[in-house]
């Protein structure tokens, strides 16, 4: 049953007065004694112009009024958005800062700093404008790791919400667009990171960055040009620095803002989605109203966020280029790793076998063009076609506004655990010689130890996840059947052991209960009646395999009717007193199992 | 000395005066001929009490005159010594690597077991086994402050030891379990012995090709970055973006998760 | 809708009460088909200490206040430690400045955040609100109308009647992507044989790189490696070093290493069998996976190992791969002796160096 919001034709009535607000002033207070309604206060008063100007001309107040209190869910996990989302404001600051001593230019000029050991160097002014803010700019240093403190903030904490938004479900109907849009941002964090962190021009990120042209000149047919047309001529010229700073400053973060604003845009129209409980539906969202609470609350998270990463600049040290010095295409430093939200496309290439294969005459530099691009092409056309690979395979076109226990989807969560899995191989191989000194292991063996890892690791993972997720099921629907465990052992008198069970409350109980019913997967019929055979006969029996597949063991909840039979036979099933449902001031059982009394 | 020419037609004349030119030229020689290396009572002490440690700690593996013992295989247990001079010995020994406690994928550096004066020793006898290359003197191992030369040694070093030994020196891989190891604590001397000498898979860098005062460069850089300051903040090692990945997750990912678990769950009620 | 009696917030039986906006608020407490349970609906609130208890309540506004007031004396410390503290000074063998800097700014964030965060927690109303939700989908009179609209102003268009129009129009527009592309192909210069060739050639000299020092065969020692460069780079035809962007594309593709090997070790490829001159052989300095340096050289297994991906290359045996994700060996440079004994290249490298690309000689 879906009503809308606005204006009904019943609500100016007698609830009116009643429903609180407050139409004359101290008629009804909500426990809060002494209210003054804002215009009677002072600073009421005095905005009271400027804001009828304001409202005279653009009319806001409609969208004040529907806005304002919107009601938001309380859930920790709904915060982990909210460290991307600010982690980017704290970028844009820290970044402005920046720009304004950094100079994006190849030109070679002479280091004379305060620097000593670099002191009379020829360098990039790319390089040297760095050292400068690092060493010359009272703050250059806090601002400069605050900004890479950040950067990697942002684009760890877009993995962390992505994972907290696919093992719930909200990703389902209606909110398939807010996904895709989602892995946009994910791609535009991760090209935005390289490009940033390139453009000191230092050894480290100039490795990377020889790394990137190899990558570009694999690409089939078209390679050698890429690279001449993106470098603007033979690596590594001079150009490529200015360019990646136009990407990094200018192009992404206006991609960047615009899909942000889209992202929240899409979340404030379709609303936050919710934990199923108490009170919660599909067609209402409980929680705290935006003012005050939740602007406190996500202010306040975006001062932890700042001050979490200012305080990380201040003690952790990061990208010491100083210690790396200028770039030189002749020198090489040990443990060269880009930062690790591209780690695992490193740990990609790491462990690729070498495979170069030539025809059609051309050269086809597998070995590189694999690992570098195209796993990370399939990884984002697998996140962004999955919401429609699953709505196909479930046939469930509903609109989803509550989430859904990891539990009661075995597969999607044996899929998750298994890409992280998947990719957490993949970043260990990217560090591989730093894990080979430090556990003294042999850097071939790690290597070797990856390739097939990658491939089996994640099918285990899936596999035992499943597993895992049908015995909490389990587990779930015996509480609800039977009560939980006390850990108190009867003995009958003809010697039988039993463990005496407690009934939840209704609300613990009413929470293990709030997945949707299993549906049966349908076969369909491969002729029809007359012995016609069905149309795209292959199509859909690949369809009922994937969806049997994905349904598979999935355990179901108990009907009402099973939910009396166990009551009734009690939890023991021997007959035996049962235990009357509890309320919800259960205050737990006595030592011979029977409930105290309240 | 009449006495002698009524003699001069004896049948032994002729061999008393070959003897008396032999002990001429011999005494002559003994006085003239110029000094081998350690020649005198003092070194030759030295070699005798290096000879000496070398036959009870080392000769198992290198050999009773360091002429290498060799496998089955044809490899070497312990390779010959003849001529990896008084430097290599002092850097093995120096740094404990020598003598081997067990056979592994290389020589780890550990606790010293010989004192300085046996040390000294050993290298002499070592020397005496072959020509080869010399302790270098202090004027090239003591870590100078001049600015320019600790430039032009961190240029040296950026191009020559960076790649296995990392831009701090903490050290990196190398294939089948070897390492190159971590250099930020090395001595000027230590440092120049193992340039010179090239111990276990460490290539040699020659006096001629990388001279004294390129070595002394790379030794002032290395002591001049060992000296400075983290300035900003930890440095987690210096083994760069994977440790710093690894606390990007854990210290910064973490600290924010507890924020927001905090800031989601309710407080404590007014009554249970 | 809901005709509710008015109760007081925190007394039995209350609904949650519709907030402005929100005015047809309801919680829905009819059970689903097939459910076992009801829904027991949202409850009462409890309330907090400090809802019930005034003297806690003041004690978590002093708390809230304190925490701002201690930012605010942070963030003074903050201005005071900017000018006061002198740039070259270390606390704790770290950049005083970075270090009081930024653990005064990030503990008056920090603190800023927690007593607001606090001020919600203890002190803000916590009973919880219901919203309706309304469907994603426009409604069926929104969808009709504005298909209306569309149709309207579509057949006033005449755009699907006036073929003509359309498709030249259409033809027009497409048009257009030429110019968006043809304006970015002096983005760079073709490549034409560019990446075949180095700038070495016969009779270069090999020198030390960083000091430029020329190399003779008998400095150079068992087990020895140089970084090399090309003389060039020291002293072109002008007698000047490079410089700048040359500098830099010269070093990316002629860099090289030189290791002496025992000449009984080397097996040579056919043809080059006399490239090394008694055993010190010349090889590009740059890996032919993505064109890191590689200088891990290993003096008794004469293997050199590239720190980026770990391609592993046998200099004995011609520069041949032995592991890793390299696919090519490593391009040997011929080197001879100049008539005042130094070392010299041959010739070019007859093997393409560096990365491997589509449009390679595939002879080389």
């Amino acid at each position: 049953m879906s009503t809308f919001s606005g204006q009904t034709a019943s609500s100016p009535d007698g609830n009116a007065s009643s429903n609180g607000t407050p139409a004359a002033s101290g008629a009804v207070d909500h426990g809060r004694d002494g209210h003054k309604p804002l215009q009677d206060t002072s600073v009421g008063k005095a905005a009271a112009g400027p804001v009828k100007w304001l409202d005279d001309r653009v009319g806001m107040a409609g969208l004040v009024r529907k806005n304002l209190r919107k009601v938001f869910p309380d859930h920790w996990s709904f915060m982990l958005g909210e460290i991307a989302l600010w982690s980017f404001v704290v970028l844009l600051l820290s970044g402005v800062f920046l720009t304004l001593w950094f100079k994006p230019s190849m030109t070679e000029v002479v280091y004379t700093g305060s620097y000593a050991p670099l002191n009379g160097l020829e360098m990039s002014e790319a390089y040297a404008s760095t050292l400068d803010i690092t060493f010359e700019v009272r703050g250059g240093l806090l601002m400069r790791q605050i900004h890479h403190w950040s950067a990697m903030l942002f684009a760890i904490s877009i993995t962390v919400h992505m994972l907290r938004i696919f093992f719930t479900g909200a990703y389902r109907k209606p909110r398939e667009l807010n996904w895709l849009v989602g892995v946009g941002l994910f791609l535009l964090a991760l090209v935005n990171g390289f490009s940033g962190y390139s453009l000191p021009d230092d050894l480290l990120s100039g490795t990377g960055l020889r790394f990137v042209d190899g990558l570009i000149r694999s690409i089939p047919v078209v390679g050698l040009y890429l690279e001449f047309f993106i470098f603007g001529g033979e690596y590594p010229g001079e150009l490529i620095i200015p360019r990646l700073f136009t990407v990094h400053v200018l192009l992404v973060p206006g991609l960047l803002v615009a899909l942000i604003t889209l992202h929240m845009l899409l979340l404030v129209y379709q609303k936050h989605t919710q934990w199923p409980g108490p009170g919660r539906t599909e067609n209402n969202v409980v929680g705290y109203p935006m003012m005050p609470v939740y602007a406190a609350k996500a202010g306040g998270f975006f001062f932890v966020v700042f001050g979490v990463t200012a305080l990380m600049g201040a003690l952790v040290q990061i990208n010491p280029i100083w210690k790396y010095g200028p770039y030189n295409p002749a020198e090489v430093t040990a443990g060269s790793q880009p930062d690790i939200y591209v780690g695992w496309v490193e740990g990609a290439v790491r462990i690729m076998p070498a495979w170069e294969s030539q025809f059609f005459g051309l050269t086809w530099s597998w070995n590189v063009f694999i690992p570098a691009v195209l796993l990370l092409g399939s990884l984002f056309a697998v996140l962004a076609f999955y919401p429609f690979v699953e709505q196909w395979v479930t046939k469930d076109r509903r609109e989803h506004h509550l989430l859904e226990r990891p539990r009661n989807a075995p597969v999607r969560t044996g899929l998750g655990v298994g890409g992280i899995v998947f990719y957490g191989l993949l970043l260990i191989a990217g560090g591989n010689d730093i894990i080979a000194t430090q556990f003294q292991l042999d850097i071939y063996a790690i290597t070797w130890f990856m390739r097939i890892a990658v491939f089996a690791g994640p099918v285990i993972a899936f596999m035992v996840t499943k597993r895992i997720c049908i015995g909490l099921q389990r587990t779930d629907r015996e509480r609800v059947l039977h009560g939980y465990e006390t850990g108190i052992i009867m003995r009958s008198p003809d010697g039988s052991y039993s463990e005496r069970h407690a009934p939840l409350t209704p609300v613990q109980a009413y929470e293990l209960t709030t997945q949707d019913r299993v549906a049966p997967a349908a076969l369909p019929a491969t002729t029809d009646a007359n012995g016609v055979a069905a149309p795209h006969r292959g199509r859909s029996r690949l369809h009922s395999r994937a969806s049997r597949f994905f349904g598979s063991d999935v355990i179901d909840k108990p009907t009402a009717q099973e939910l009396e039979e166990a009551h009734a036979h009690g939890p023991d099933g021997d007959g035996a007193h049962a235990l009357p449902p509890g309320d919800e001031e259960f205050t737990g059982v006595s030592e011979t199992g029977i409930p105290k009394p309240h | 000395m009449r006495s002698l020419s009524t003699r001069r037609r004896h049948p032994l004349a002729g061999a008393v005066v070959v003897l008396l030119g032999l002990c001429l030229l011999g005494g002559l020689y003994s006085v003239f001929a110029p000094r081998p290396a350690g020649a005198d009572s003092a070194t030759d002490a030295l070699v005798e009490e290096g000879r000496q440690l070398f036959l009870v700690g080392c000769a198992t593996c290198h050999g009773l005159n360091g002429e290498g013992v060799l496998t089955d295989r044809g490899d070497n247990y312990g390779p010959a010594l003849v001529g990896v001079g008084a430097a290599a010995v002092d850097f093995q020994v120096g740094t404990g690597r020598m003598p081997l406690a067990q056979n592994s994928v290389q020589a780890p550096e550990k606790p010293v077991v010989y004192s300085p004066p046996e040390i000294e020793a050993l290298a002499a006898y070592v020397a005496s086994l072959g020509p080869g290359p010399a302790i270098p003197s202090e004027e090239y191992t003591t870590a100078s402050t001049d600015e320019e030369l600790i430039r032009l040694g961190g240029e040296f070093f950026r191009t020559n030891c960076t790649a296995c030994h990392n831009s701090v020196g903490a050290g990196g891989a190398l294939p089948d379990g070897r390492y190159a190891p971590s250099i930020e604590d090395v001595s000027g001397r230590y440092a120049y012995e193992a340039m010179l000498t090239g111990p276990g898979q460490m290539p040699v860098f020659s006096d001629d090709v990388m001279t004294p005062e390129d070595k002394l460069a790379i030794i002032s850089y290395i002591a001049s970055i060992r000296d400075e300051p983290d300035y900003g903040g930890n440095p987690l090692g210096g083994l760069g973006p994977v440790t710093e990945g690894a606390a990007a997750w854990i210290i910064g990912m973490g600290a924010l998760v507890v924020a927001s678990v905090w800031i989601g769950t309710q407080g404590v009620r007014a009554k249970k | 809708m809901t005709d509710q009696p008015h109760h007081g917030r925190d007394e039995p039986g209350h609904e949650p009460m519709p907030e402005p906006g929100n005015e047809d608020a309801v919680a829905q407490v009819t059970p689903r088909a097939g459910d076992p349970l009801p829904d027991p609906g949202i409850g009462t609130h409890v309330p907090r200490p400090s809802d019930v208890d005034p003297a806690l309540e003041r004690r978590a506004e002093r708390q809230v206040s304190g925490l701002f007031g201690l930012a605010t004396l942070l963030t003074l410390g903050f201005t005071v430690a900017y000018f006061a503290i002198p740039e070259d000074a270390t606390l704790l063998n770290s950049s005083a400045m970075n270090l009081t800097l930024g653990v005064s700014l990030g503990g008056a964030l920090l603190l800023i955040g927690i007593g607001a965060i606090q001020w919600a927690k203890k002190l803000m109303d916590d009973h919880e609100i219901v919203e309706m939700r309304h469907p994603s989908a426009s409604s069926p009179e929104d969808r009709r109308e504005a298909l209306a609209a569309l149709d309207v102003g579509a057949a006033e268009s005449g755009f699907g009647r006036r073929t003509m129009i359309r498709n030249s129009l259409l033809g027009a527009m497409a048009a257009l992507g030429l110019p968006a592309v043809v304006l970015l192909r002096d983005l760079g210069p073709l490549p034409g044989d560019a990446a075949e060739k180095t700038v070495w050639t016969k009779g270069m000299r090999v020198v030390n790189d960083v000091s430029g020092l020329a190399l003779r065969p008998e400095e150079i020692e068992l087990g020895q490696l140089v970084n090399a460069e090309p003389q060039i780079v020291f002293e072109n035809d002008e007698g000047e070093p490079l410089e700048g962007a040359e500098k830099q594309a010269v070093k990316a593709k002629a860099a090289v290493i030189v290791v002496r090997i025992r000449p009984e070790d080397i097996t040579p490829p056919e043809g080059r069998e006399n490239w090394n001159v008694d055993g010190i052989l010349c090889y590009s300095k740059i890996c032919t996976h993505v064109g890191c340096p590689i200088s891990l050289y290993e003096q008794q297994t004469y293997q050199v190992l590239c720190p980026c991906h770990q391609s592993t290359f046998d200099l004995a045996d011609g520069g041949r791969v032995t592991f890793g994700p390299a696919h090519r060996s490593l391009p040997q440079l011929p080197l001879g002796v100049d008539d005042e004994g130094y070392l010299v290249a041959l010739s070019d490298f007859p093997d393409i160096v560096g990365p491997s690309y589509p449009t390679m000689p595939q002879d080389r």
